[in-house]
């Protein structure tokens, strides 16, 4: 999903940056007062910070013959909501626009609008709309992280396919084709984006049930448990 | 195994079927450079929509290599790794040890001494 620097029209790049700016300038403001007020919860912050940083650091092999990474951003949504990972996807494609060339300093808007924006905030609400229609924890966790990372690809699509639209074919036929090389590629990749996710929330169930419970991700009562535990 | 870690170990083995079955079903066999990036991808499928366009903006930094390029990537891939089993090793000898500090409360009986005597070995 990185836009290669230099890879978008300069109005394209510029619109998009005003875009993510005032995400991740109030994700900052929830990530100090996070902070300020559970300085416990610093260290899960990092770990689902952490996360992001590994998935979108694995190239897998998908279907279509092609290499792509997931972005591991539903993780941190689902623990400490969307504006907090826009600060967290953000420094995660800094680091990779500055020191691996991969993405870019006039693409970083429109980036971290889908992987920091988007991408959290659907996972988000795939996951808040299942519990609250009583899916199962984990069911709810892999249709949010599988959400996150699929629909981050799909922005990238369009936002390529809004700034080179085809000749013959408009719009549409761009995003036809840019879907083609970045959605498709990414479903099975979203699948296993899910599948850790859920890995990773199983074993935090088992070793941070007191966090889970303060962020209101495992419910007080303890009825959860069974849930949780499948 | 316990059923949680074979559930654990299940969840990794389709991860891993996922992206090996692919490679070995051979479904990049239809292309020129199997298995590149999307992103390159889009690269290409841009210059094919518009032939004129220039990239306006080139990295301050570009890796030198591949190699180097593919260490980089496996730098950020360590930092995350090691950071997360921080949390994971920290959160387990937490519990541990706080579970051995209850049981050996609760093996001394408590009218032994005035509240918790340093130095009990367990």
């Amino acid at each position: 999903m990185h836009i290669a620097e230099g890879y978008l029209p300069p109005v394209h790049a510029a619109a998009w940056a005003a875009a993510s700016a005032p995400f991740v300038i109030h994700g900052m403001r929830a990530l100090t007062r996070e902070v300020r007020a559970n300085p416990e919860s610093t260290l899960l912050l990092g770990a689902a910070g952490a996360f992001t940083f590994v998935l979108s650091a694995l190239k897998i092999p998908s279907v279509t013959g092609s290499c792509s990474h997931p972005t591991g951003t539903g993780l941190g949504a689902i623990l400490f909501r969307p504006p907090i990972m826009a600060v967290l996807g953000t420094i995660t494609l800094l680091f990779q626009a500055l020191l691996l060339a991969h993405g870019g300093l006039t693409t970083l808007g429109a980036n971290v609008f889908s992987l920091a924006v988007v991408g959290p905030w659907a996972g988000f609400g795939v996951y808040v709309l299942l519990r609250r229609s009583g899916a199962p924890l984990m069911v709810a966790v892999f249709f949010g992280a599988f959400t996150a990372d699929l629909s981050t690809y799909c922005v990238t699509s369009v936002q390529l396919a809004l700034a080179f639209p085809d000749p013959g074919s408009g719009v549409v036929g761009a995003l036809a084709k840019f879907g083609g090389i970045f959605a498709v590629t990414q479903i099975p990749l979203a699948v296993s984006e899910g599948l850790l996710t859920v890995l990773v929330m199983r074993l935090l169930v088992q070793s941070s049930k007191g966090e889970l419970t303060r962020l209101g991700v495992l419910l007080q009562g303890g009825a959860e448990k069974e849930a949780a535990v499948r | 195994m316990s059923r949680n870690a074979k559930i654990n170990t299940l969840l990794l083995a389709i991860v891993a079927a996922l992206a090996v079955l692919p490679l070995a079903l051979g479904l990049g066999d239809h292309k020129e450079e199997p298995f590149t990036g999307a992103d390159g991808e889009a690269e290409t499928a841009i210059t094919e929509i518009a032939p004129d366009y220039e990239p306006w903006f080139a990295p301050l930094y570009e890796p030198p290599s591949g190699e180097v390029e593919s260490a980089l990537f496996a730098l950020q891939a360590a930092l995350g790794a090691g950071v997360l089993a921080y949390y994971f090793g920290l959160r387990r000898g937490r519990r541990q040890g706080g579970a051995r500090a209850a049981a050996a409360r609760g093996a001394r009986p408590p009218a032994a001494g005035a509240g918790d005597s340093p130095g009990a070995g367990a």
